[in-house]
């Protein structure tokens, strides 16, 4: 097997490089999750409002990115961030900016897909918990924060769990703006060495790996929320 | 930063013949809406064909449509894509292969794989709605086409398919939208459909925000003409008698 050992002796070479890949790759992935699901979950309270113009905002900002492609998306922030940056302070953007409109991009796109999870989560919430708070004297922000919110979270950690696993796989995309994320390290390194197979199958066992592993954890962690 | 803006970039002439920007944007919506056609076909049946086989009482039929599903579910598809353009083509058979590499244009083989390697990601989430759609009805259905006599095939035939296809109608909709959406994933082995003809307008003009703002709303644009006529097959296929079909 020749073709194996060309690539595990390669690989010992290219190990430190597709470290940084994949941190680069967990970065992305872990801000993209928290920032988008605490805009998400801005977004399902105001959808849920009963004020109209913060609902049509909150409909039309998810209805739009649900609609365009992820790849469309990532391409306006990577042309954005730096232009937006720039007419605003005046200054260049000195910072990676592949990395930084890569997550803004994650955070935003993925804030559309978590506050539907989020809107539902509050929905599956009985009227009871809400009216009891209100009779308790709570205010519309205490009965969320204290009374709602940490129940509607409970029920719905796996599914925010499962849009992260999606996020995990769809953050290869960053290829398309050329930051060296996990996939992209993987491919440079196949392309210069002539190793493309063997590097791209890597790489599909790596990320096959951890998400088949995640998926498994989180349906473990479903069955004993349920309960 | 000085910008200047220029909303009719489309109607511009690009030097190429008598060109102009739009028709390579129309060449890219061309190329889009092959490519869903061709990825949806492929995922309609071999998805149909796994989710039926998922919940067949035969367990060797079952750990292959599962298998395929886990497989495909945990796969990005940009990796999928990557395999099916990059590494595949090696392994095929001499002949097949020389044919591939040397008688056919590299967008020949980037669209051919690109549009096999979507259809066989998507094929992997039609079979789990097709799955959920079969396991979904009340066993009773089933339980009173056996007692008819009926055969398995028969019974999927005529009592199963017939109803659990209408009743996933709804997510189907949704995946035939992110099917159309995951096209542009095309762009990134070199098929010039509209995001790679957006890319390449952008960096020949610099009018990157109407370009890409054109794009972003011929994609609105889609999914409302598509999810409009998901409603109203919906609408028209609706089981009776069904909550869903009370309406």
């Amino acid at each position: 097997m020749e073709w194996l050992t060309a690539f595990t002796h390669d690989l010992q070479l290219s190990a430190p490089a597709l470290w940084h890949g994949l941190s680069i790759t967990l970065k992305v992935v872990i801000i993209a999750t928290i920032g988008g699901i605490f805009i998400g979950t801005l977004l399902a309270l105001m959808r849920l409002s009963s004020i109209r113009i913060l609902n049509l905002i909150a409909q039309g900002y998810v209805n739009l990115f649900r609609s365009i492609p992820l790849l469309l998306v990532l391409m306006w922030f990577y042309f954005a961030v730096p232009f937006i940056y720039t007419t605003v302070t005046g200054n260049y953007l000195t910072i990676d900016t592949a990395l930084v409109s890569s997550i803004v991009a994650f955070m935003l796109f993925e804030a559309a897909y978590f506050s539907e999870i989020v809107r539902a989560g509050i929905q599956s919430i009985p009227k009871g918990q809400s009216a009891a708070a209100y009779a308790l004297g709570m205010t519309y922000g205490q009965s969320m924060r204290l009374i709602i919110l940490p129940q509607a979270f409970r029920k719905m950690t796996p599914l925010l769990l499962q849009q992260t696993i999606i996020l995990f796989q769809d953050s290869t995309m960053v290829y398309a703006i050329g930051l060296l994320d996990f996939f992209r390290t993987n491919y440079v390194r196949g392309d210069l060495m002539s190793l493309l197979t063997q590097y791209i199958l890597f790489a599909g066992l790596v990320y096959f790996t951890i998400s088949m592993l995640a998926t498994y954890a989180v349906k473990r962690l479903q069955r004993r929320l349920s309960v | 930063m000085n910008y200047t803006w220029n909303w009719g970039v489309l109607w511009q002439s690009t030097g190429v013949g008598d060109s102009t920007y739009l028709s390579w944007i129309l060449i890219g919506l061309g190329w889009l809406v092959v490519i869903a056609i061709v990825a949806w076909s492929i995922a309609m049946v071999l998805g149909s064909i796994l989710g039926i086989m998922r919940t067949l009482p035969n367990k060797t039929a079952r750990a292959i449509g599962t298998g395929y599903v886990t497989i495909f579910r945990n796969v990005p598809l940009l990796i999928q894509l990557f395999i099916w353009f990059y590494v595949v083509p090696n392994f095929l058979p001499g002949p097949i292969k020389s044919w591939w590499i040397n008688d056919l244009s590299a967008g020949t083989t980037a669209l051919i794989s690109a549009s096999i390697g979507l259809g066989l990601f998507t094929a992997a989430r039609v079979c789990e709605q097709v799955r959920t759609g079969i396991e979904a009805l009340p066993t009773g259905q089933v339980n009173a086409g056996y007692a008819m006599g009926f055969s398995t095939a028969q019974l999927y035939r005529y009592v199963i398919l017939p109803q659990s296809f209408r009743t996933i109608l709804p997510p189907l909709s949704s995946e035939l939208t992110n099917c159309v959406k995951n096209t542009s994933v095309a762009s990134l082995v070199g098929v010039s459909e509209i995001i790679s003809q957006m890319k390449t307008i952008s960096e020949y003009t610099q009018n990157t925000i109407e370009i890409y703002t054109y794009v972003t709303i011929i994609f609105i644009v889609i999914n409302v003409c598509l999810i409009t006529l998901m409603t109203l097959l919906e609408k028209r296929l609706r089981v009776p008698g069904l909550i869903a079909g009370a309406k």
